[in-house]
């Protein structure tokens, strides 16, 4: 009984939140343009359902091409640099700059490189901007993380430097790796979001977008409805990306 | 004839000296323990003997070939994603030994320590004493001249600690190497090797070094043998001087 509670509560909690939500617009008489009740905004939902699908898919899209293109990158740049302390030493404080460089600040020059009439391209690039540096992070720390007596036998054993990278470095550095990705997933969807804001969309318009066009046409239920739907999206990618986490580290330590 | 050996080596490090004037040679097939108190620099002088450090005065000699040389550290040091064999061929495949027969030298090496049939286990589902072990396996595949053993039962009960002594003296009545190990606990140097090197506290040198009578590997009830007290009086009192305590 406490634990079917214990599972309950979140739920209990959250109807509780609506029902004092929607008793309070009722009871105030609020405007709705001003706050929606929750059945306003269920309704908003699903009567916009098939554009909030389609809103939905492309900036996951985003999310996740920037993804990809942030890892490649940054775990490209981390090995190469990797490789001469000297080269570390040279990259770093350039990449402490731009990373504390709001990204929104960057967005009006690479929506000029990317081309006005291309504004998919300018939100994978600033997304990606914002997911690259956990993992390079990650990749740089998880690199010098191999443990200092097993170095030292791969030394003993007269291992070049390939092999030290190959058998020794990346493999200790993959559970930084894995954190770093697990960040950068939940930036990304931030930055795609944060970029379509400001870059504006294409032909594929994503869930930024509706919140805007909802907002400058004041149906603020129709806000509430794309917000939902992106906290739910989010949240699924992270509990996605968390158990694959678990489950790649479950194997790296061999339990 | 000589398998390693430090000529007045003498170790700086940024916060001051950390070993010497330190002198030690090994022979072939020697089985040597080093004691003394945390921080005297055994760890270094280990490390020296391997080639894994160069000293900042002096002169260390040691066997070049590789895998004639081996250690095995405190901690296990096994690599968590390999499987145990794995961990144990690794020396042999980064020296270019084809796949398949390290692995078979590595169950080969596995089976001496007495861990047949754990081949595929990985290290976390392995004991502290099975994954010292392994270490210990990984160490003896490469068939060293030298083994260098750095507090490698430190981290182990003492039952453990017992049986992997026997083990350890087992494996060197096989193939002879000369075995080089630190330690702080007296009785465990002087059980385990025919001559125990005490060193003062840091910077560490030479306050005396022990014979110890006896057979090896260690007859049963070896330990309650008057020349054993003996030695480990001795040794005891030795340690106790290096460490600056009034006679």
């Amino acid at each position: 009984m406490r634990r079917a509670f214990e599972l309950l509560a979140p739920w209990l909690l959250l109807a509780a939140l609506l029902g004092l939500w929607e008793a309070a617009c009722r009871g105030l008489a609020i405007p709705p343009y001003l706050l929606p009740p929750p059945s306003a905004v269920g309704a908003a939902i699903a009567s916009g359902w098939p554009s909030l699908i389609v809103s939905t898919w492309n900036t996951l899209k985003m999310a996740l091409l920037a993804l990809a293109v942030a890892s490649v990158l940054a775990q490209a740049l981390a090995l190469a640099i990797s490789l001469s302390p000297t080269a570390e030493r040279a990259v770093r404080p350039l990449a402490v700059i731009l990373q504390v460089t709001p990204v929104i600040a960057i967005a009006p020059l690479v929506i000029i490189w990317a081309g006005a009439d291309n504004p998919a391209r300018a939100i994978v690039v600033l997304a990606a901007i914002v997911a690259f540096f956990p993992i390079f992070s990650g990749a740089v720390t998880g690199l010098k993380a191999a443990d200092p007596d097993l170095s030292r036998l791969f030394r003993l054993y007269g291992a070049t430097r390939l092999q030290t990278l190959a058998r020794l470095r990346l493999p200790s550095a993959i559970p930084y790796l894995l954190e770093g990705h697990k960040v950068a997933a939940g930036l990304s969807v931030i930055g795609a979001v944060v970029a379509e804001f400001v870059a504006g969309s294409g032909a594929a318009q994503g869930l930024a977008w509706r919140i805007l066009e909802a907002g400058n046409r004041l149906q603020t239920a129709r806000m509430f409805a794309a917000l939902v739907v992106l906290g739910l999206m989010a949240a699924l990618l992270h509990v996605a990306i968390d158990r694959a986490e678990k489950a790649a580290l479950a194997w790296w330590r061999g339990r | 004839m000589s398998v390693a050996a430090l000529r007045q080596v003498e170790v700086d490090y940024p916060r001051g000296r950390a070993l010497g004037p330190f002198d030690l040679a090994i022979g072939d097939g020697e089985l040597v323990a080093l004691v003394g108190p945390s921080g005297c620099g055994k760890s270094t002088a280990l490390r020296l003997l391997a080639g894994l450090e160069a000293p900042t005065r002096g002169e260390a000699s040691r066997l070049q070939g590789r895998g004639e040389t081996s250690v095995v550290f405190q901690a296990a040091t096994l690599a968590p994603w390999m499987s145990a064999a794995a961990n144990v061929a690794l020396p042999l495949e980064l020296a270019g030994v084809a796949r398949a027969e390290a692995r078979r030298r590595a169950a080969g090496a596995l089976a001496r320590v007495g861990l047949a049939g754990a081949e595929q286990a990985r290290p976390a589902q392995l004991s502290g004493g099975m994954a010292m072990r392994v270490s210990l396996a990984r160490a003896l595949v490469t068939a060293p001249r030298l083994l260098l053993l750095d507090e490698p039962f430190a981290a182990l009960d003492e039952i453990t600690r017992r049986a992997l002594a026997d083990d350890v003296l087992a494996l060197w009545h096989e193939t002879k190497p000369a075995i080089v190990f630190v330690t702080h606990n007296v009785e465990e140097a002087v059980y385990m090797a025919s001559r125990v090197v005490v060193m003062s506290k840091g910077p560490g040198v030479t306050v005396h070094e022990e014979a110890v009578a006896g057979a090896l590997p260690r007859p049963a009830g070896f330990r309650t043998t008057p020349g054993f007290r003996k030695s480990v009086e001795t040794v005891s009192a030795a340690l106790a001087r290096g460490m600056g305590a009034p006679a």
